[in-house]
């Protein structure tokens, strides 16, 4: 095979699906495509079992909306880039608790100790909590070393909560562009570029 | 009458060949281009990384982001599975550990491996240890194969002239990635030595084959090549030799036992179906096993008859005993140097762009043998669990103004933070030799069978002081590289309640030594050219007949021997000795 032959072999995959998937607006045809690319390199119980997860759900409105109102708060929009939702990131987090399901209760009940915090000091739940009074329990729960051991189960959540959205934002395309990775494209690899060398003062090490 | 019903073949093949992995592809690679006609048993289900593999696919492609829930190795690793198989269970005896990973799929465990070929030396096949097992071959027996293997496949590497790590037939390696080279520096101050890589990735093409194209630098090898541009035994042997027009390759076939003759010869395989739980029965002049250390281990214990009343090819008792996998404990960290680093592709190949093979004398040291060192970080396409540690790593070192702040956080600062930290990674892992020992074994359960109604394995393994030893002193050597190299280390250190962070045996995947080969028929069940002492026309092509691993991958040394067995399988068919 030569070196177009090739990058036809792998454009078919890659560079179709992106096409296929961007031209199509409508989200019934976007199902069809992903339907037909899932099979290929999966073995069936795999198929079957993300068919099933997609068509379950595991939080509750109100969760859902507190997770929304979570996750930005963990990654705001910026000058780089979108917001933590506008990467979908709450999507995401809803089917991975299904996909993983050791993070079901401590998600759950995180989310419920959360609400009971805010009641207990503001009476409402996190959602109703003025943006002044929400943060100021998540700084009570977002430094792990400093937190008061009474907010011990605050931190855990907070950590997994911050986990997730991490995981769900830079695995997204607005993601993967902000943190600037910019492979996963055929390229010859020649190693370090020469400013970099020299920035580090690497030009004299060699293997 | 019942609908049960074994259904028999009249056709008798040349061979059969059970598995399709780097063992069993290797020999059916060799046997079907002499004209033989082989037939092919794989457990699994049909697998060509031209359609299947994920190559090339972007992390939100995938619901779970990459990750690892139904496939040990993430969401786009080729391995159809793991060291968990529904229905297929194994035990453990004594409350000892051993993790057993299985791929049911064609090219077997050979579609996800780390490409990284290392030869064993002249010091791996005759250990000058006082304390292991020799080979009753040498490293020079085996050279010309493995010469004949790197031509055919193809591997990059630099000639270093080090003489337990022999030196192949080299194809151009790749440069360093950044953090390589604080890598080599550091390592060279902390007096470990540090060499270009070795993998089965082509980074030139080889002349007159036209099905395989040059590596394209994606460093996706774990998902399969799409162009096959590096070696899996779907892509380099099984889909070429069934080309030749005499291999029959029949899949989700999982075999049984190997059926024998009033006189003890094998005569034919017998296997279920695993789609339609069907009951078959194939005959073969020779049959050839290449199932995995462990597997096929299992069929011969399983084919018990009265000529062979221990298991098939087991008049010493040997098989299934000296089961060992490498050792395996590493260290990760990052360098604060490399923040806010400038962005580029560093992709580079899927396997090692350096390593650090053994490099200190014994005589000087509390254990025997030794240890390799895989090198990793970088910055990589982000997948599931990204960014897990940068609340933890801020904490650690100056914020942009140069002052301390707490660990965590949220907003805005965090998100820089992100930023700042990507790519900064490294990660060190050791790679070592176990010591084959009669008393880490694995035998059938006589009390267990899978959902094919197959006795399964119980293993018992423990890990014993030179494992440990060698274990503490790869943390040590880790540690001190990542002083060396200015790097803070996130990983856990380990102390001896965790034997220095060992990995259980068999998560490493390199088992081998169940069915070991030697020139005692009292003591071993194979001879020197992996035939059966106690039935002539049986052979083993996978990591079963290792007397001994070194610290070295066992793959390319599997295909260097497959391969010597199926020469002289025809050398023989020719003298009409089998």
């Amino acid at each position: 095979m030569n070196r177009r032959d090739s990058l036809k072999a792998i454009g078919l995959t890659a560079l179709s699906t992106t096409l296929l998937v961007g031209a199509c607006k409508d989200s019934a045809e976007k199902e069809v495509v992903s339907t037909a690319e899932s099979t290929a390199g999966r073995e069936p119980w795999e198929t079957e079992r993300d068919q099933k997860l997609k068509n379950e759900t595991f939080f509750n409105k109100h969760e859902m909306a507190t997770i929304t109102v979570l996750v930005d708060i963990i990654i705001p929009k910026d000058e780089i880039s979108g917001s933590a939702t506008d990467a979908k990131v709450p999507e995401f987090i809803e089917f991975i608790v299904k996909d993983m399901p050791d993070h079901q209760v401590p998600m759950r009940g995180g989310l419920k100790w959360l609400d009971i915090q805010c009641f207990n000091r503001f009476e409402k739940p996190f959602i109703e909590a003025s943006a002044q009074e929400r943060i100021s329990i998540i700084d009570e729960i977002a430094y792990p070393n400093k937190a008061k051991p009474e907010m011990r189960a605050g931190v855990s959540f907070f950590n997994r909560m911050r986990s997730l959205t991490a995981s769900g934002f830079y695995t997204s395309e607005i993601g993967v562009r902000d943190i600037g990775y910019v492979g996963n494209t055929p390229n010859q690899w020649a190693g370090v570029p020469d400013d970099i060398l020299k920035h580090y003062g690497m030009q004299d090490i060699k293997v | 009458m019942s609908d049960f019903q074994i259904k028999k073949s009249s056709t008798v093949y040349d061979a059969i060949i059970v598995g399709s992995g780097a063992g069993g592809g290797m020999a059916a690679y060799v046997l079907a281009n002499a004209g033989q006609k082989v037939l092919m048993l794989e457990a699994g289900q049909y697998f060509d990384p031209r359609i299947d593999s994920h190559q090339m696919k972007w992390p939100w492609e995938s619901p779970r982001r990459g990750a690892g829930t139904t496939r040990p190795f993430g969401d786009f690793d080729a391995s159809y599975g793991g060291w968990e198989l529904e229905g297929e269970p194994y035990t453990k005896k004594d409350r000892t550990e051993f993790e057993w990973f299985r791929s049911r799929m064609l090219g077997g465990r050979t579609n996800h491996w780390g490409r990284i070929s290392l030869r064993m030396g002249p010091d791996d096949f005759k250990p000058k240890d006082g304390l292991t097992d020799d080979w009753p071959i040498t490293y020079a027996d085996v050279k010309p194969f493995y010469d004949k293997v790197d031509r055919m496949i193809g591997i990059y590497g630099s000639v270093e002239g080090i003489e337990n790590e022999p030196d192949g037939i080299f194809m151009k390696p790749p440069k360093p990635r950044l953090n390589e080279l604080f890598i080599k520096k550091g390592a060279e101050k902390a007096g470990v030595k540090v060499i270009t890589g070795r993998g089965a990735v082509m980074t030139e093409s080889i002349k007159g084959n036209n099905d395989r194209a040059p590596c394209f630098y994606c460093g996706q090898c774990g998902r399969g090549c799409k162009v096959y541009g590096d070696f899996s035994a779907s892509s380099c042997l099984v889909i070429p030799a069934v080309s030749t027009g005499n291999l029959t390759v029949i899949t989700d076939a999982m075999v049984r036992e190997v059926i024998t003759n009033k006189d003890g010869t094998a005569k034919g395989i017998s296997y279920v179906n695993r789609k339609d739980l069907q009951e078959y029965q194939v005959n073969g002049k020779l049959i050839i096993l290449g199932a995995s250390a462990c597997e096929s281990a299992r069929i011969l214990l399983n084919s018990k008859s009265s000529q062979h009343p221990n298991g098939l090819a087991n008049n010493s008792g040997v098989v299934g005993k000296y089961l060992h996998d490498s050792t395996g404990a590493g260290v990760s960290g990052f360098l604060p140097q490399l923040m806010d680093r400038k962005r580029y592709n560093e992709d580079g190949l899927g396997s090692i762009h350096i390593y650090s093979p053994w490099w200190l004398d014994n005589k000087k040291l509390d254990f025997p043998r030794g240890y390799h060192i895989e090198y990793g970080g970088g910055m990589s396409m982000p997948s599931y669990g990204f960014g897990g540690g940068v609340p933890t790593m801020n904490g650690l070192v100056p914020d942009k103004n140069g002052k301390m702040k707490d660990a965590g956080g949220y907003g805005s600062a965090l998100k820089d933070d992100y930023r700042r930290f990507y790519g900064t990674g490294v990660g060190m892992a050791g790679r070592g030799t176990a010591i084959a020992r009669e008393d880490n074994y694995c035998e059938i359960d006589p009390d267990v069978v899978d959902k094919f109604g197959i006795p399964v394995l119980k293993f018992h393994y423990k890990w014993a002081k030179e494992e440990i030893l060698q274990a503490k002193h790869m943390q040590e050597t880790f540690l001190s590289i990542m002083k060396e190299m200015g790097g803070i280390v996130t990983s856990t250190i380990h102390g001896p309640e965790t034997n220095y962070g060992l990995l259980a045996p068999g998560k490493i995947i390199h088992e081998v030594g169940t069915i070991r080969m030697g020139d005692d028929p009292s003591k071993s069940a194979l001879n020197k050219y992996c035939q059966a002492h106690d039935c002539k026309n049986l052979f083993v092509v996978d990591a079963g007949p290792f007397v001994q691993q070194g610290d070295k991958n066992a793959t390319w040394t599997i295909l260097a021997l497959s391969m010597r067995t199926a020469e002289y399988i025809l050398a023989e068919k020719k003298k009409h000795n089998i």
